[in-house]
């Protein structure tokens, strides 16, 4: 064979040919972020230039007075409250029983098919439409548990929205646990700790700020649901409240801010409108101050070292 | 309770410990013969699932000296040292078959308590890991956790002296242990092993990841310790075999991949004298 073998031209080193198809794919990346930036930027931009006149000028009323079929009148204040008791059934309910099944997948169950197959599921029933377990509140918590429930009260649309984001608890806690390093167990284990100490004082403080991001994200995931409240009885209308004490309303007929504008939205009086792009606004802000509280709490946890 | 039967001496000429000292006069003269081995591993195999890692691995620990084990990578080294204080047990579908006797205890034994175990068999890894917590409270994790009493802060003094940290960083006690160098965090984990006060102390690689100063520190240091403690250290720097340790064992990895022992002994003998050709292929750095 004469073929000379193959060689690579120098040139000088000044830059001589434009990279196109370089240049290309980055004007699409940039492209698709300032695609993404503009819609929600539109979004946020709407909702806002609409209810933040009706905000203004109803000032404190708007949050304070109950709902009404009358729009110069009805407010948010049973939603708000129905809103942040949500926040308070998932916080109770989802985030211990969350926590302690990833600890108990990660650190304590041994790593056989069984647990697998658990850990499989678990996340096959994070991806299932939140409608479903509207479905499953209406039928466990409205009409199987009523002598515990009373029906559709807030309990059962609490404990829906728990369950629902239950899965999603367990799976950011456990991806939390996992991303401990296996040499600082291996650390703990090899000065005399056991499990349980291992678990306590090295492995849970190291998964701490994952943890709790990933369960404050999942508390704003469920302030935004509006379907499986609406199966688990939460009202479409105006209803009252009276003076009742917290208890009594736990048991009581409820709303939600979501279901709330929901109910507003369909309604075809524009003044509902204007304050449906109000309550929107409230539900924002509550949604942005819970991933607000997440970002500090991750902050303080986080070690410094 | 002790050991009915004293290990055997397999393969030990009668020790000629003035040889020893002339080669390393810094050293400790070594300990008599005819102790109680300090672990004393008997038909020892170590199974991942159906794969055999180690096989048939019998030998005794001296006491009060550092044993090195070499050979080449997939040998089944550190698979050995871990099971000396069960720290295998943490990898699912692992399973040890033989014996290994520890005060003639097996700690293989139904009932045994892999906590104890690994509180008096201490272990330093190959990547220095302190907690994420002060100096302070990387040392006095181990005895917290095993509830020792006395003072704290005495025994945290005491433990970093050991480990030859004491001066560098008595000043900043209350500062992150992983704001120190390399050599020091390895030096900070050794003094947490040894705040428990175990009885022996089981060394992976420990030097590896570190510059040749901070390796030199260790070694001193492991001289330093071994007039207290039983270490074991695995190494792949066949250097550090010879100047650090009194006994060697060398491992190789069989057809059937699974790790074995080839020779054990004295560690002069290995590196001046050995028995068998694959030792001496081996220290001679020709292959491996």
């Amino acid at each position: 064979m004469t073929a000379s073998a193959p060689s690579i031209e120098r040139g000088g080193l000044r830059e001589t040919h434009l990279d196109w198809r370089g240049l290309a794919f980055h004007a699409i990346l940039l492209l698709s972020l300032l695609l993404s930036l503009a819609i929600l930027f539109t979004l946020l931009a709407d909702v806002v230039g609409r209810g933040l006149p009706t905000l203004l000028e109803r000032g404190g009323s708007f949050l304070t007075s109950p709902a009404a079929s009358n729009p110069a009148r009805a407010g948010i204040s049973q939603a708000i409250f129905g809103t942040l008791m949500m926040a308070v059934f998932v916080a109770v309910f989802a985030f211990p029983i969350g926590i302690l099944t990833a600890i108990y997948l990660e650190e304590y169950a041994p790593d056989n098919r069984a647990t697998r197959f658990i850990a499989v599921n678990i996340r096959n029933l994070a991806g299932v439409p939140s409608v479903v377990y509207g479905l499953l509140g209406l039928a466990i918590f409205v009409i199987g548990l009523e002598g515990l429930t009373a029906g559709r009260t807030m309990i059962a649309g609490g404990i829906t929205l728990a369950i629902l984001v239950l899965p999603i608890v367990i799976i950011t806690s456990s991806e939390a646990i996992r991303a401990v390093p296996q040499a600082l167990r291996e650390a703990g284990y090899g000065v005399g700790a056991s499990r349980w100490e291992v678990t306590r004082l090295l492995v849970l403080p190291a998964a701490a700020p994952g943890i709790l991001t990933g369960t404050v994200l999942s508390l704003s995931r469920a302030l935004g649901e509006t379907a499986p409240l609406v199966l688990a009885g939460a009202v479409l209308g105006s209803f009252s409240s009276g003076n009742k004490d917290i208890v009594d309303q736990m048991f009581g007929r409820y709303s939600a801010l979501p279901v709330t504008v929901y109910d507003w939205a369909r309604r075809p009086n524009a003044e509902f409108r204007e304050l449906t792009a109000a309550a929107i606004v409230v539900l924002l802000v509550i949604t942005l101050l819970a991933n607000a509280i997440a970002i500090v709490l991750r902050n303080r946890t986080e070690r410094t070292w | 309770m002790s050991a009915t039967i004293t290990a055997p001496e397999p393969t030990a000429p009668t020790g000629d410990p003035a040889i020893q000292v002339a080669i390393d006069s810094t050293r400790v003269p070594a300990m008599p013969e005819r102790t109680e081995a300090a672990v004393d591993l008997r038909g020892v195999s170590i199974y991942y699932g159906a794969f055999r890692a180690v096989k048939d691995i019998t030998f005794d620990v001296r006491p009060k000296a550092i044993t090195a084990l070499i050979g080449p990578s997939g040998s089944g080294k550190s698979t050995l040292l871990r099971s000396i204080n069960r720290m295998n047990d943490l990898i699912p579908g692992s399973r040890l078959e033989g014996e290994v006797l520890y005060h003639g205890q097996n700690l293989y034994a139904a009932g045994i308590d892999p906590v104890e175990v690994r509180r008096r068999i201490g272990m330093v890894f190959q990547k220095a890991n302190p907690f994420p917590k002060s100096i302070y409270d990387n040392v006095a994790f181990g005895p917290r956790v095993n509830g020792m009493k006395g003072n704290l802060d005495d025994l945290v003094e005491q433990s970093l002296r050991r480990a030859a940290l004491w001066d560098e960083v008595k000043d900043k006690l209350r500062q992150s242990g992983l704001a120190l160098s390399g050599g020091q965090q390895q030096r900070l984990c050794i003094a947490r092993a040894i705040a428990v006060e175990p009885e022996i102390i089981l060394m992976d690689e420990p030097a590896s990841a570190l510059d040749p100063r901070s390796t030199l520190q260790i070694e001193e240091l492991m001289a330093e310790l071994r007039q207290r403690y039983t270490i074991i250290i695995v190494t792949h720097n066949m250097q550090q075999a010879a100047r650090a340790s009194d006994w060697t064992v060398f491992m190789n990895m069989g057809e059937d991949r699974a790790g074995y022992i080839v020779e054990r002994n004295r560690t002069t003998e290995i590196f001046t004298n050995p028995k068998d050709q694959l030792t001496e292929d081996y220290v001679s750095g020709r292959f491996g």
